[in-house]
C-alpha cells in the first residue's frame, strides 16, 4: 500500500498552437504524499494542474489521476478529486453549515454522511459558535481552513491546492499546514502550489517547473544538496533564472 | 518608533485614522487609529495579512476614500482639502491592475504622460531602467501581458509624471520569487532618485526590503521600527528544533507542557520555551526519551515572522 502511485504522468503535454506550455512532463505521486509543485508565473504549473484535474485535455503523453485515464475518464476524476485555490473557495453568501452541506451533496454523500461530515468539520475547526454564520462573516484564515476542509469532504483519492495560502496570516498560514499533514496521514494525496519558499520545504517532495518541462523533482533535502544551496528559496532562484521564456 | 524633529522631513503623515465600513447590519472597523510618518526618501514598508486593512490605508492616502477621523498629509498638503494637489505629486499603483486593457503598452504610458502634461520623452531617465525590460512589447495590448509585465508596466505608469511619493499596493502579491527579487531591485534604485516609497505586502520576508515597516494586523499597528530593531525587540530565547519525523515533532511540542509556542519555519521549528532554564540540551534529553532521532536544536535569532506573530498574539491577549 505504501508505494501505492495515485497519480502517474508519462510525457504529458499542452500546446497552443506553436506554443508548449507543459513539455513532456513525467512524474509519479504516491499515496498520502504531500507534492509540492513549483515554478516561476509562466512555467506551466497552471496548465498542468488543468491537465491532472480533468478540466483540459492534453496534446499527447499520458497520465493517471487516481486511477482514472486523463483522455477518457475526465469525469472520473472530478468526482475523485478535491480542489482549492485561493481565488475559488466557498460561497460567501451561504453559512459555514450550508457550504458543508452543498459541497457534500455535489459531491453524493448521503445526508446522514453529510451530517457527520458537518458534526466533524465544525467540531474539528472550533466553529461550534459559527455554524450558522455566514462565510462572508468569517476571518480569510477561518475561510480558508474551512474551504480545505470543505474540499475533502468527500475523501477524495486527492486534493490539489492552488497557492492556498496567499495572504493568510502567519499563525493561520501555520495552522493551515497542520491540516494538510492531518490529511496526508488519513492516506489523502496532497498536491499544492506556493509561492511561499519556505513550505516547499514542508513538502514531502517538490518538483520545480522551468519553461514547461520538469527541472528537478527530489525531497527538499535532496534537491538542497543537489544545487548546493542552504534553503528551497535558494534552490528555487537558481533553477527559475535559467528560465529563457517569458509569461 | 522614530521621531522627526521637524515635519518637513516628513513626506507623509498619518494620525490617528480612523476608517469604517458597514457590511450589511454588521460595522467593520478597518483602520482602528493608525499613527505614523515617512521621512523624504524613505523606502517605507507596510507589511501585513489580507484584511489587516493595507488597501483601506492606501486608499485614504491617495485621497479616494474619506476617513472617519484623524488626518494625513502628503508632503504637508491634506488628503482632504489638497486632494487636487496631491493628486499631481502622487504615484499609486493599485493592488489590482487598473491600466487600459485594450491599449497598447505604449499608448497606455503616453495615456498616463499626457493626463499630468508631460510626455514619455521628457521624464524618460526615471523609467528607462524598467520600461526597457518592456519596450519590446510596446504594441502588444496592455490585457495580452503576462503578470510580470503588467506590473511593470503599471509601475512605469506610476513614475512617468515623476511623483515625490510613490504609493504601492502589493505589487508582489502573486509574483514568483524570481520576479519578487527583481521588483524590490527596481525599488531600490528608484530610491537612489530620491523618490518617497509606500509600499505594502503581505510577504513577511520583504520587510527586510525596506528602511523602516510598520506591522499592520486587524486594523492597528504591531510594530513600526527598522525590521532589525523589531526583532531585536523579541527578549524569549528562541530555538531552532528539527528532528527525523517532523509531524510526529510538531504533535509532541505543542503538547508538551513546558513549551509557550512553536512553529514550522521551513525544515525547523521555531521553540520558545515557558522557562529560560530549559535550554537546547533540556529540548534534547525530552526528545531522546521521545525515541526521536536525527535531533538538532540549536539558538537562533528571531526573523520578521517570529516577531510578527509574537506581537499577534500580545495582541490577542
Amino acid at each position: 500500500m505504501n508505494k501505492e502511485n495515485v497519480i502517474v504522468v508519462n510525457g504529458l503535454t499542452k500546446s497552443f498552437g506553436d506554443f508548449v506550455a507543459v513539455d513532456h512532463i513525467s512524474f509519479e505521486v504516491s499515496k498520502g504524499e504531500i507534492f509540492g509543485f513549483l515554478g516561476a508565473n509562466g512555467a506551466g504549473k497552471t496548465t498542468a494542474m488543468r491537465m491532472l484535474c480533468g478540466l483540459s485535455t492534453p496534446t499527447s503523453g499520458k497520465a493517471m489521476v487516481a486511477g482514472f485515464d486523463v483522455f477518457r475518464e475526465a469525469e472520473k476524476i472530478k468526482q475523485n478529486i478535491g480542489y482549492m485555490s485561493q481565488k475559488f473557495s466557498l460561497y460567501e453568501d451561504l453559512t459555514i453549515k450550508e457550504n458543508i452541506q452543498f459541497y457534500g451533496g455535489i459531491y453524493g454523500l448521503t445526508k446522514k454522511q453529510i451530517q457527520e461530515k458537518t458534526d466533524y468539520l465544525v467540531a474539528h475547526l472550533h466553529l461550534q459558535n459559527h455554524q450558522n454564520s455566514l462565510v462572508k462573516s468569517l476571518p480569510l484564515g477561518w475561510k480558508q481552513k474551512l474551504a480545505f476542509s470543505v474540499a475533502i469532504v468527500h475523501d477524495p483519492a486527492i486534493v490539489f491546492l492552488d497557492e492556498p495560502t496567499g495572504g493568510v496570516d502567519p499563525v493561520t498560514r501555520r495552522e493551515f499546514w497542520e491540516l494538510i499533514y492531518d490529511a496526508s496521514e488519513r492516506g489523502i494525496t496532497v498536491f499544492v502550489t506556493t509561492h511561499y519558499m519556505d513550505e516547499a520545504e514542508y513538502c514531502h517532495r517538490v518538483s520545480i517547473m522551468v519553461d514547461g518541462r520538469i527541472e528537478a523533482l527530489d525531497t527538499p533535502k535532496g534537491l538542497k544538496k543537489t544545487y548546493d544551496s542552504v534553503s528551497m528559496d535558494e534552490v528555487f532562484l537558481k533553477l527559475a533564472r535559467k528560465a529563457v521564456r517569458g509569461e | 518608533m522614530a521621531k522627526y524633529n521637524s515635519t518637513n522631513m516628513s513626506a507623509v503623515i498619518v494620525e490617528n485614522i480612523i476608517k469604517k465600513y458597514r457590511v450589511e447590519k454588521t460595522e467593520v472597523t478597518a483602520l482602528k487609529g493608525i499613527s505614523f510618518e515617512v521621512a523624504k526618501g524613505e523606502l517605507f514598508g507596510i507589511v501585513g495579512p489580507d484584511g489587516a486593512g493595507k488597501t483601506s490605508l492606501f486608499r485614504v492616502l491617495t485621497t479616494l476614500l474619506l476617513a472617519e477621523s484623524g488626518n494625513a498629509r502628503i508632503e504637508g498638503h491634506d488628503v482632504v482639502k489638497d486632494y487636487k494637489i496631491i493628486r499631481k505629486k502622487l504615484g499609486y499603483m493599485p493592488g489590482r491592475f487598473s491600466l487600459y486593457q485594450d491599449l497598447t503598452v505604449e499608448e497606455n504610458l503616453s495615456f498616463f504622460a499626457t493626463i499630468f502634461n508631460t510626455s514619455i520623452k521628457e521624464n524618460y531617465d526615471l523609467i528607462k531602467d524598467i520600461y526597457q525590460q518592456i519596450e519590446p512589447f510596446k504594441d502588444r495590448r496592455a490585457g495580452k501581458l503576462s503578470g510580470g509585465m503588467k506590473q511593470k508596466l503599471a509601475l512605469c505608469c506610476a513614475l512617468i509624471h515623476k511623483p515625490s511619493v510613490l504609493l504601492l499596493d502589493e505589487p508582489t502579491t502573486g509574483v514568483d520569487a524570481v520576479s519578487r527579487k527583481e521588483f524590490w531591485d527596481m525599488l531600490q534604485r528608484l530610491k537612489l532618485q530620491g523618490i518617497t516609497i509606500l509600499v505594502s505586502t503581505p510577504y513577511m520576508d520583504e520587510a527586510s526590503m525596506c528602511d523602516r515597516v510598520a506591522l499592520l494586523q486587524e486594523g492597528k499597528i504591531l510594530a513600526i521600527d527598522k525590521p532589525a530593531q523589531i526583532n531585536q525587540q523579541f527578549k524569549d530565547p528562541l530555538w531552532a528544533v528539527q528532528a527525523s519525523n517532523m509531524y510526529a515533532l510538531l504533535k509532541v511540542m505543542k503538547q508538551w507542557e513546558a513549551v509557550a509556542s512553536c512553529y514550522s519555519f521551513g525544515e525547523y521549528y521555531h521553540v520558545v520555551m515557558k522557562s529560560e532554564s530549559l535550554g537546547a540540551s533540556a529540548i534534547n534529553e525530552y526528545l531522546v526519551e521521545r525515541q526521536f532521532q536525527e535531533i538538532e536544536v540549536k539558538k537562533i535569532d528571531a526573523n520578521i515572522e517570529d516577531s510578527f506573530m509574537a506581537l499577534m498574539n500580545t495582541a490577542h491577549e
